[in-house]
């Protein structure tokens, strides 16, 4: 009996997998794939690439979340005003780039403990919904207030890094991208380490288990929700400069954000591990959908194909691949 | 002073389920009655400024979007980050009648609206099972995907543009091409809209809604059908999504995916926040205000801006000004005034209701 329950609930992903294979076959999906390997290879790693640049800015959604229970949909505006305050830095003062970067880190600190302090502790016990809204308001708070502040114009953050792809049989990486993802899982292994082994981490765990308790145990729940939202301005920084660096620094920037839903949806809120995988399927899912569906409908269907994912994601397994499966009670 | 409800007995069941219980409120309703029905297109009559009615009458269509989107987000307690597309479901099915079958507006306004309930009721689906956060992102999704695949099927779409040119409004040969016939045409499905949402809200339908909003589990164990109430809830508000298309199209004389973009859906979303969830007046107000805020922030820039900057930055500045404004206002008013304008009318209201003997 239990057994065939396990199959009845299994039945859902074998049935996808049949309805992806039959339309594979059907369009003669895998003739192309074969056919074209080595474009599909290539957009593979290109696509495994700018997916791990994704994690770097689902990471500072999902530390929000983890620890503070807030729903951050102001994360793409958050790299969007480092990279402008640091670009910025760079055009108006003309200062080298480690000072830059340096200022642009203490103004993420700053604003990090601001936001804390002046938007989200007042909303400590508001509905999910309120929270949602104040961070859009966020979202378009920056949007004026970045160019207003430090500059309008479209520019760039040249980092020192090399232009020329690097050739590897089929493949053509960007030496961006491949610092890009190299910072990525440095940054998600430094943040796995820190969550499970230092006091900090073990802290802010008990925190996103629970404010109450962790009260009692005499943390300072606040102090760790300011740390929280600190974090993501330093994530943020470190996305701003690498996507800075590569589709240029304007409020445009902003829209990288919109990839941080499907990624943290396939990953699991409130997951780090989920927030690599979670990236590299967005990512290879985007690129494939470039090289091998847009020529056949027309384009732009590249920019919602990671949704249609997350939406499937959404009806069978809402919490992601590894995210708590939470319990409603009354 | 003026509000007073002492001396009015009510000696019926009629009397004291009315809309309006008390004189005061009826005649507050008649004078806006006569500005908004009288006084503003009189002003424009005799002046020949189509100003100030136009900037009503694209007030009255964004009226019908609040209230749609306010009985969703603020009585059913269910967001929905995607009515844009909702009402661009409801425009270019409108446009298409129009102009392919040669429609008029009587029908092809109630036929956009059910369209978009239908699209609705899809959308809607995944709320039965997800909520919150997950409802947000799942109808962000149907923003995008909607809009994709209007702009990508040149049968909705009409072609490469994606954007359907419209004739104006005929009234059984009468047609509505001035500004002022316009006002007329908009104010008047803007004050259906109100009545019956009105009225809705108050019937079984709006008190089921109130319960799911409050608590759902709750809800359910005390007889009401979750499934249905939360669909019905899609529905009717992305009937009202839908109209609001149409009265765009007519009203901009084309139908065009720009108008329906996700910031639009962002703009009602706030109008409901700053007008104050769940309420009818709070959705009107905020309609207003939303609306009013980019002009009076045009205004205020144009007047003040040339004394400390360069004038051939102002736009740009009032954009910007316009995004931080708009984004501060939502975060102000949630953190100091969650309830929204709706409880600083009625702040303002009982304070004179028993002006000036407070005790």
């Amino acid at each position: 009996m239990q057994n065939a329950l396990n199959l009845l609930s299994r039945g859902k992903y074998v049935l996808l997998l049949a309805i992806f294979l039959g339309l594979m076959i059907w369009r003669d999906g895998f003739t192309v794939l074969i056919r074209d390997w080595e474009f599909a290879v290539a957009l593979i790693a290109e696509g495994t690439l700018t997916g791990l640049m994704y994690s770097l800015i689902a990471l500072g959604f999902v530390l929000i979340y983890k620890s503070t229970d807030a729903i951050n949909f102001a994360q793409g505006e958050f790299v969007m005003i480092a990279a402008i305050v640091v670009a910025g830095m760079l055009d108006w003062l003309g200062l080298p780039l480690w000072l830059a970067i340096l200022i642009g880190f203490a103004f993420m600190i700053a604003f990090g403990m601001g936001l804390e302090r002046f938007v989200l502790r007042p909303m400590i016990g508001m509905p999910i919904v309120a929270i949602i809204m104040a961070t859009i308001g966020l979202a378009f708070f920056l949007r004026g207030f970045g160019p207003l502040v430090f500059g309008a114009a479209p520019t760039t953050i040249n980092l020192p890094i090399p232009d020329s792809p690097i050739i590897l049989g089929p493949l053509y990486l960007k030496p961006i991208g491949l610092v890009g993802a190299a910072a990525s899982l440095l940054f998600l292994a430094g943040f796995g380490w820190f969550f499970l082994k230092t006091r900090k981490g073990v802290a802010m765990r008990a925190v996103a288990d629970s404010h109450q308790v962790s009260m009692a145990m005499g943390i300072n729940v606040e102090r760790y929700f300011a740390i929280a939202w600190v974090m993501a301005g330093i994530v943020a920084l470190m996305g701003g400069l690498l996507w800075g660096n590569m589709v240029g620094v304007d409020t445009q920037l902003a829209l990288v954000g919109l990839k941080v839903f499907p990624v943290v949806i396939l990953g699991g809120l409130d997951s780090v591990n989920g927030v690599i995988l979670g990236g590299i399927i967005v990512g290879v899912t985007e690129a494939m959908t470039s090289g091998f569906i847009d020529p056949v409908v027309g384009g732009g269907m590249k920019d919602f194909a990671p949704y249609v994912l997350m939406i499937i994601m959404l009806m069978i397994r809402p919490y992601g691949i590894f995210g708590r499966r939470l319990i409603e009670r009354i | 002073m003026f509000h007073r409800e002492c001396g009015y007995y009510k000696t019926s069941y009629e009397a004291d389920q009315a809309v309006l219980p008390i004189p005061v409120a009826k005649q507050g309703i008649g004078l806006f009655a006569i500005v908004f029905l009288v006084l503003i297109p009189l002003h424009s009559m005799i002046t020949g400024i189509e100003y100030y009615v136009s900037l009503v009458s694209l007030v009255g269509i964004t009226v019908v979007g609040a209230l749609g989107l306010n009985i969703l987000l603020g009585y059913t307690g269910q967001i929905s980050i995607g009515h844009a597309a909702f009402m661009s479901v409801g425009a270019y099915t409108a446009a298409n009648l129009a102009v392919k079958f040669g429609l008029p507006f009587y029908i092809t306004l109630p036929l956009g609206g059910v369209m978009a309930a239908l699209i609705g009721i899809v959308v809607g689906f995944p709320s039965l099972r997800v909520k919150g956060l997950y409802l947000a992102i799942a109808t962000i999704a149907a923003q995008f995907i909607i809009e994709w695949v209007i702009n990508h099927t040149p049968a909705i779409s009409g072609g490469v543009a994606a954007a359907i040119e419209v004739e104006r409004p005929d009234l059984f040969g009468w047609k509505l091409d001035a500004a002022v016939e316009l006002y007329y045409f908009v104010i008047f499905f803007a004050i259906i809209a109100i009545i019956a949402a009105t009225n809705l809200v108050r019937s079984r339908i709006g008190r089921a809604f109130i319960a799911i909003r409050d608590q759902d589990i709750a809800a359910e164990i005390i007889g009401i059908s979750v499934f249905r109430y939360k669909l019905y809830a899609f529905a009717i508000s992305s009937f009202f999504a839908g109209c609001t298309g149409v009265l765009y199209t007519y009203y901009l004389g084309i139908a065009t995916y720009e108008q329906f973009q996700i910031v639009v859906s962002i703009d009602f979303l706030a109008m409901c926040i700053i007008g104050g969830l769940g309420s009818i007046i709070g959705s009107i107000l905020g309609a207003f205000f939303i609306t009013l805020l980019p002009t009076v922030i045009r205004i205020v820039m144009e007047t003040i801006g040339p004394w400390f900057m360069d004038p051939s930055d102002l736009p740009t500045v009032i954009g910007q000004l316009r995004l931080i404004f708009f984004g501060g206002l939502i975060m102000l008013f949630l953190i100091l005034e969650p309830e929204g304008l709706n409880r600083m009318w009625l702040n303002i209201r009982n304070y004179f209701r028993v002006w000036p003997f407070s005790y």
